[in-house]
């Protein structure tokens, strides 16, 4: 039993009206692991949550969570899940004690109230109305309405945007947290640094399909093959004669030189040797790995111009 | 459950100091103005006075503000805030959420509704007519169920809050001016105009209630007769329990939790 996956997703296929979101995606989430869905607006990161959730009814395929088929929606179902959803949903005349308190009663085994505000850094503020909270602390309460039930899986669906860095940072904070304490947590985003602080695995979802899944060193390894050189020197003053190795260059404002090569041993070796014979100095030269955001950018870059409404 | 659900409804109703204000308070004003600005005399052609007309007329309207306005639009505005979804995630049943939100403005109504009388009654030299308060509360508690089924009517139809507040005013407010609340009985009013107030359940309820307040009719109400000196409110019951049926029968078919989803 306790091999089974939390969340199993197969053959996945949304649409609405005849025009399909989500376009036959399969995944497992095994317990205590911390799942992110990443992709632009449009992509059908929140269709695939909701259905996930409980909101929604799939078109085709089957979907498990932690033993119940959402599409039923029963209570029980809801008894072991906890929701963060997209946007803010709270009483704004009710204090933040009084708003976690009515969600408690909800639940059979609901966390402590007071031990719960200290846990998401809200217990000084409990007496406060919502609608005198900052847009973080709002955030974190509804962090707080996710975890009251003591469920099992949790699903946060942007937990951060429009979020500044601060208040980003307390949610991060919130969400190893979960990690911690074993909780299986799926994650949507659309902040690469997010899903690389938090996630053990995630799926990268462009147009309703998954276009890479993995770790984030499997992503890395798997499409990032290149090393990204750059160093400082005025372009115009550039010898025309490359080795052929370093690909093509690219420019960048401020007289930053850039390329990236599948080789960067053999290009090291070939620049090192030509700037020696040119005189170019290579000022400030760095050779990065490529980052998660590379890898994305490239996936999502080329259809991200039809991305529509998120739903 | 119910019980705390109920609770806080009627918690977030008594901090929302304009639904407090349209509720509580603008029926008691209204009486107050009216009853000045007519005399309280007794009306021509009736044994009764002003306020004796007034005073069950406005405990209806404050029912129905508290039923079908303030219902519908706190419902459709928790809907645009994303908490009905919310609330539909969560293990509370959503029958008992509906349930609570419904029972607490019936509760709102009635004590708006006392509010009234016992205005009229103090200020005004109402006369109590407790052979047929029974029948007068029960009248009171049925046509704010009603009115509660079409206010969730309207939320069902309606996709914003907005278009819920436009609704429930251009809906309510030219029909209590046809149905002997604003306007007392006595002048005559175009055929169209009494037809029309007859097909609504507006009228029939504020001439069951006033009926409950009329010194010269005779019984305890609960009788099918329309003999012109009984009291009897079961034809009006009876309307609107077929208005509220029917209201309610449309609420939930389409009734939405997100308009999203």
């Amino acid at each position: 039993m306790h091999d089974d996956p939390a969340v199993s997703v197969s053959g996945l296929f949304k649409s609405y009206a005849g025009v399909p979101a989500v376009r036959g995606i399969s995944f497992d989430i095994a317990p205590g692991e911390t799942f992110a869905l990443l992709g632009p607006n449009g992509a059908g990161k929140t269709s695939t949550i909701e259905i996930l959730e409980g909101y929604r009814k799939r078109t085709a395929g089957h979907v498990n969570v932690l033993g119940f088929d959402p599409g039923e929606n029963c209570r029980e179902f809801r008894e072991c899940i906890g929701l963060v959803l997209q946007s803010t949903a709270l009483e704004p005349e009710l204090t933040v004690i009084e708003t976690v308190t009515a969600f408690s009663q909800f639940y059979p085994e609901p966390l402590r109230v007071e031990g719960l505000l200290k846990t998401v850094g809200l217990a000084d503020r409990r007496d406060n109305r919502v609608r005198t909270l900052s847009g973080g602390q709002q955030r974190r309460l509804e962090i707080a309405l996710g975890l009251i039930g003591n469920p099992e899986v949790v699903f946060l669906d942007e937990p951060t945007t429009g979020l500044d860095p601060d208040a980003r940072a307390g949610v991060w904070h919130l969400i190893r947290k979960l990690s911690q304490k074993g909780k299986t947590v799926i994650l949507s985003s659309h902040h690469m640094e997010e899903v690389e602080a938090l996630a053990h695995r995630l799926a990268i979802l462009v147009a309703g399909k998954i276009c890479a899944s993995g770790t984030v060193a499997d992503l890395l390894h798997e499409f990032g093959g290149h090393s990204r050189f750059s160093f400082w020197w005025p372009f115009d003053q550039l010898p025309y004669n490359l080795p052929p190795a370093l690909g093509s260059l690219h420019h960048g404002h401020d007289n930053w030189v850039s390329f990236s090569v599948a080789e960067p041993g053999k290009a090291l070796v070939q620049l090192t040797g030509w700037a020696h014979h040119y005189g170019v100095n290579l000022d400030s030269l760095t050779i990065t790995k490529p980052t998660l955001e590379d890898i994305y950018l490239s996936l999502t870059g080329a259809r991200q111009k039809s991305g529509g409404p998120d739903r | 459950m119910l019980v705390k659900q109920i609770q806080y409804q009627l918690m977030l109703f008594f901090r929302r100091p304009a639904a407090l204000f349209f509720v509580i308070v603008m029926p008691v004003v209204l009486l107050a103005l009216l009853t000045q600005i007519l005399g309280n005399d007794p009306i021509p052609g009736q044994t009764t006075t002003s306020a004796q007309f007034y005073t069950p007329a406005l405990a209806v309207f404050g029912v129905v503000t508290a039923c079908f306005t303030y219902l519908a639009v706190s419902t459709a505005t928790s809907r645009d805030q994303g908490i009905l979804k919310r609330i539909r995630g969560t293990p509370l049943p959503p029958s008992v959420y509906m349930t609570a939100r419904i029972i607490s403005v019936t509760v709102i109504a009635l004590i708006s509704a006392a509010l009234v009388i016992a205005s009229g009654v103090i200020f005004l030299d109402v006369e109590m007519q407790w052979d047929k308060a029974v029948a007068g509360l029960f009248i009171l508690v049925t046509g704010g169920l009603s009115f509660a089924a079409l206010g969730m009517m309207v939320v069902a139809l309606c996709r914003s809050s907005e278009t819920v507040q436009a609704v429930v005013n251009a809906t309510l407010l030219p029909l209590a001016f046809l149905s002997e609340i604003f306007i007392r009985p006595g002048r005559e009013l175009p055929d169209w105009m009494i037809w029309t107030a007859d097909f609504f359940p507006l009228k029939h309820f504020s001439v069951a209630l006033g009926n409950a307040f009329k010194p010269s009719l005779e019984g305890y109400g609960f009788t099918w007769t329309d003999a012109d000196d009984a009291f009897s409110v079961l034809p009006e019951f009876l309307i609107l329990l077929a208005w509220g049926l029917f209201a309610g029968v449309i609420a939930v078919r389409f009734f939405k939790w997100d308009v999203r989803l």
